[in-house]
């Protein structure tokens, strides 16, 4: 694809990622900012870039960029975490103590080292959901479910912090290493769903040369 | 550390992504692990009648852009009948998690479990990779010896250039394939393919006499060593009929014919090259008495300035790559490299594509390809080897140039607008003695002044980067004794004294160098016989992994292992590294057979001690190393008198689709 380049010594491609999913978590909804030299088709850009990547890295949709920054468009995420080995009921006990409090202190290591920072008030919504549906490879174990919804802050409060707030207020420690996904992102609609961040960018037939 | 598996294989190779998915958020890095790389090819297990898995024994980010092991995977998986993967060495942290839960060494492509394949390949461009074969051999739950191995097991062969000299590692490969692999796979695979179809016949033993009586693939097993009571050897023979007294290395022709890597693989993953690497000729005759390289790739075959061009545009086209590197042992002797570079300076003028020679050789030429390849403003760095820093060690290694070819030409790169160089010596050469080396310190300084006069600026610097000589079978060098680590150091720490002793000049001068201690294992394994497997397998059970890595390296552990397990064969470390070599020693590579002329090497290595230079074979007569006749192969080199031509314009707006990528 005719890529656009930064200027200076050693050019690199104009990509920039809003809000990228940690290592190691799965993702339905990552999104993607291109900068390019000449105007495309989305849709044929879509499957240029999806032939190009790997299995399971699939694009599934391209519009053309409006105005404002992608980064601003991304004010919630919404997780799935899939804790085996993990009883709902216990779950359930420790999400309560987690809202009930007003303030829970986690740390992390960033690259500026350890910092220590409140991982509840970002927290939008935290549910344990029934176990309806059989989570992916893990059949006759029992299993707690937790979606959540978190919104965009600085340092930002990702999945693995909220479980380590669930560490803090009730000692809730996985046997095993819980599987997390996200659902979605975008922005936050005054009923607290999330909306589609390329929404408003939806009636865009070409994209690029701006 | 483990228990020989005696477990059948399952029949058809499931993935192991079940299991080695949970651990992945533990350890480092793990999207080396991941595969599904642009380039990387995934086949149906039940529909290949042979199936080979690769590897490459070092990590993922180092092992990755190994052009041997892309050809090979390309060239096997072009047949429609053969499945191949890959498979990198695992960092300990995975491999304990492995261990732990019980997760066997996979391939990247498809995750499967490597003992499920027919043929474990496993090329080695150094012996410090073989405690990362072992790891890989235990956690495959193969048998770590070879003899223990059964029909369920793959036949694992050895590659890359170590292999010139497998007998450190006899005890755990099936088999070793000297030279070329590109027809050697094919030949191998056709082999396999057939014994399958008889029904295996006579089980895995006789697979590898089938393999053993091509000549051209070793079987350590079929070969007795036998030794003096003084621990040299007194013989290898082979120990049953119709197995040939020495196995011949293969040589592919005409570049020309093998047009590979057609389709790179494009790593996820950072690796140590991100590049587009076409090989413009293979094999080296200027005679460096150092070079294992080119002693054991003659003759030269050049890959003509046409097809280098297909390969750039078509590989390009495929990867995305931004960057061409032109490999070989030493580029700008193409006989056509002037023509290749400004060529394809032309073709990719104005576009964000790199080119890149490695630039070792010693003269203004080589400037001047590299000006034409910074057309598009980034200039690369320029390397010069002079290798030694005396004119007399010169002529010991056979490396002509003169202080003044050197200073001349670093001089002409400087007024040229590089502000910077590096230059390569080495040290522990034979017969080196501290002034040697401390005239590396008075050429460096002459560099910077010379430098300064020419360009009325201070703003110029070199490098000085040290090498440590290891001796390798199959050189002039193979009977030299190695220098004893700590001389090397104390040499290294006068020369870095001598460049300092000027303060103005020493700000300049940048220095790197290697510890002798690594140098002297490596030397223990290059040099070494079937008895030093009993090291490296001690080595490996007291954990040494990823050898070629100084955070992982351990001198100590190599020291100890030898003193526990050599003297029960009557020798020791200092045996096998620095004590010199006569000339009617059996060498454990001799039945071995490089296509070099044994009485050849013997001749060199006296010139060498005399100081008497050989010149290249292709710009003089022929002088007799006996690659060519014994080989039944010759130099090949154009010019070809032909041109690039300027490519179409591609279209600024054009959207692609990859050819061939995964859907």
């Amino acid at each position: 694809m005719p890529i656009a380049f930064s200027q200076g010594f050693t050019p690199h491609p104009k990509i920039s990622y809003a809000s990228a999913a940690p290592t190691g978590v799965a993702s339905e909804a990552e999104y993607l900012e291109i900068g390019l030299r000449a105007e495309v088709d989305p849709e044929q850009l879509r499957r240029a870039l999806d032939a190009a990547l790997s299995p399971g890295l699939d694009v599934l949709d391209a519009v053309v960029a409006g105005s404002g920054s992608l980064a601003d468009r991304i004010e919630a995420s919404h997780w799935r975490i899939e804790l085996p080995e993990v009883d709902p009921a216990v779950l359930d006990r420790a999400v309560a103590a987690f809202t009930a409090a007003g303030e829970v202190l986690v740390e992390r290591m960033t690259k500026q080292g350890r910092r220590t920072f409140d991982a509840r008030a970002a927290v939008i919504s935290i549910d344990v959901v029934p176990p309806t549906e059989t989570p992916s490879g893990a059949a006759a174990v029992p299993c707690a479910i937790l979606e959540l919804v978190v919104r965009q802050v600085t340092p930002s409060v990702r999945p693995d912090d909220v479980l380590s707030g669930l560490r803090v207020v009730a000692d809730l420690e996985p046997p095993v290493s819980p599987k997390v996904i996200r659902l979605a992102q975008g922005t936050l609609t005054a009923h607290g769903a999330i909306a589609d961040p390329l929404d408003a960018d939806r009636d865009g037939t070409a994209i690029g040369g701006r | 550390m483990s228990v020989p598996s005696t477990t059948p294989r399952p029949a058809a190779a499931h993935s192991v992504w079940p299991q080695l998915e949970p651990l992945l958020p533990q350890v480092t890095k793990p999207i080396q692990y991941v595969g599904g790389e642009l380039g990387a090819v995934v086949k149906d297990w039940d529909a290949a009648t042979v199936r080979w898995a690769l590897m490459y024994p070092d990590a993922y980010e180092v092992g990755l852009p190994n052009q041997g092991v892309q050809i090979l995977y390309e060239v096997l998986n072009e047949l429609p009948d053969v499945l191949a993967e890959r498979t990198y060495a695992v960092w300990p942290d995975l491999e304990a998690l492995m261990r732990a839960q019980g997760v066997p060494q996979f391939t990247v492509d498809a995750h499967r479990a490597v003992r499920a394949f027919d043929v474990f390949g496993v090329s080695f461009s150094t012996e410090l990779g073989y405690t990362n074969l072992l790891t890989a051999i235990d956690l495959a739950g193969i048998p770590m010896l070879a003899a223990d191995r059964t029909d369920d097991d793959p036949v694992i062969v050895a590659g890359g250039h170590a292999a010139f000299n497998p007998e450190p590692i006899a005890d755990f490969i099936d088999a070793a394939v000297l030279g070329d692999g590109e027809e050697a796979v094919l030949e191998i695979t056709a082999i396999v393919r057939e014994w399958k179809a008889e029904g295996s016949p006579g089980g895995r033993d006789e697979l590898l006499l089938r393999l053993a009586r091509t000549e051209s693939v070793y079987v350590p097993r079929f070969y007795d060593v036998d030794y003096l009571p003084d621990g040299r050897i007194q013989r290898v023979v082979p120990n049953r009929a119709d197995v040939p007294f020495r196995v011949h290395k293969r040589t592919t022709m005409d570049l020309d014919a093998w047009p590979y890597p057609k389709k790179p693989l494009v790593p996820l993953a950072e690796t140590v090259h991100e590049r587009y690497a076409v090989e413009i000729f293979r094999g080296c005759t200027r005679g460096c008495r150092f070079c294992q390289a080119g002693m054991i790739t003659r003759p030269v075959r050049e890959r003509s300035i046409t097809t280098v061009g297909q390969m750039v545009k078509e590989g390009l086209e495929f990867s995305g790559f931004h960057e061409v590197g032109l490999l070989s042992l030493s580029s700008a002797d193409h006989s056509e490299i002037g023509d290749m570079c400004s060529g394809l300076a032309q073709q990719y003028e104005g576009t964000n594509v790199s080119l890149s020679l490695p630039s070792t050789r010693v003269d203004a030429f080589n400037i001047d390809l590299a000006q034409e390849l910074s057309r598009n403003g980034r200039r690369t760095g320029l390397t010069f080897a002079p290798e030694g820093g005396s004119e007399r060690i010169r002529k010991v290694i056979n490396k002509m140039v003169s202080k003044e070819d050197l200073i001349r030409t670093v001089v002409t790169a400087y007024t040229n607008g590089w502000r910077q160089v590096k230059l390569y010596f080495m040290c522990g050469l034979p017969t080196e003695t501290d002034d040697d080396v401390l005239e590396i310190a008075d050429m460096a300084h002459e560099v910077i002044r010379a430098g300064r006069a020419a360009t009325g600026s201070k703003d110029i610097r070199c490098t000085v980067s040290i090498g440590g000589f290891v001796p390798k079978p199959h050189t002039p060098f193979q009977w030299a004794a190695m220098e004893r680590p700590e001389v090397i150091d104390g040499r290294l720490k006068m020369l870095k004294q001598a460049i300092n002793s000027d303060r103005s000049l020493g700000r300049a001068i940048g220095f790197r160098y290697h510890d002798g201690e690594p140098s002297l294992i490596e030397g223990l394994l290059s040099r070494g016989d079937r008895r030093v497997g009993a090291v490296i397998r001690k080595v490996w059970e007291s954990g040494g992994r990823f050898d070629g890595w100084s955070e992982h390296f351990s001198y100590q552990r190599w020291v100890d292992a030898a003193a526990e397990v050599l003297p029960g064969f009557g020798v020791d470390l200092d045996w096998y590294t620095t004590r010199q070599r006569e000339e009617l020693e059996v060498l454990p590579w001799d039945h071995l057979d490089s296509g070099l002329d044994k009485d050849w090497l013997w001749q060199d290595w006296q010139d060498s001690l005399s100081e008497y230079e050989q010149d290249d074979c292709r710009w003089t007569p022929c002088f007799d190393c006996g690659v060519c006749p014994s080989m039944d192969t010759e130099i090949q080199i154009g010019p070809t008198g032909r041109k690039l031509l300027p490519l179409t314009p591609v279209d600024g707006g054009g959207l692609r689709l990859p050819s061939g990528a995964q859907q």
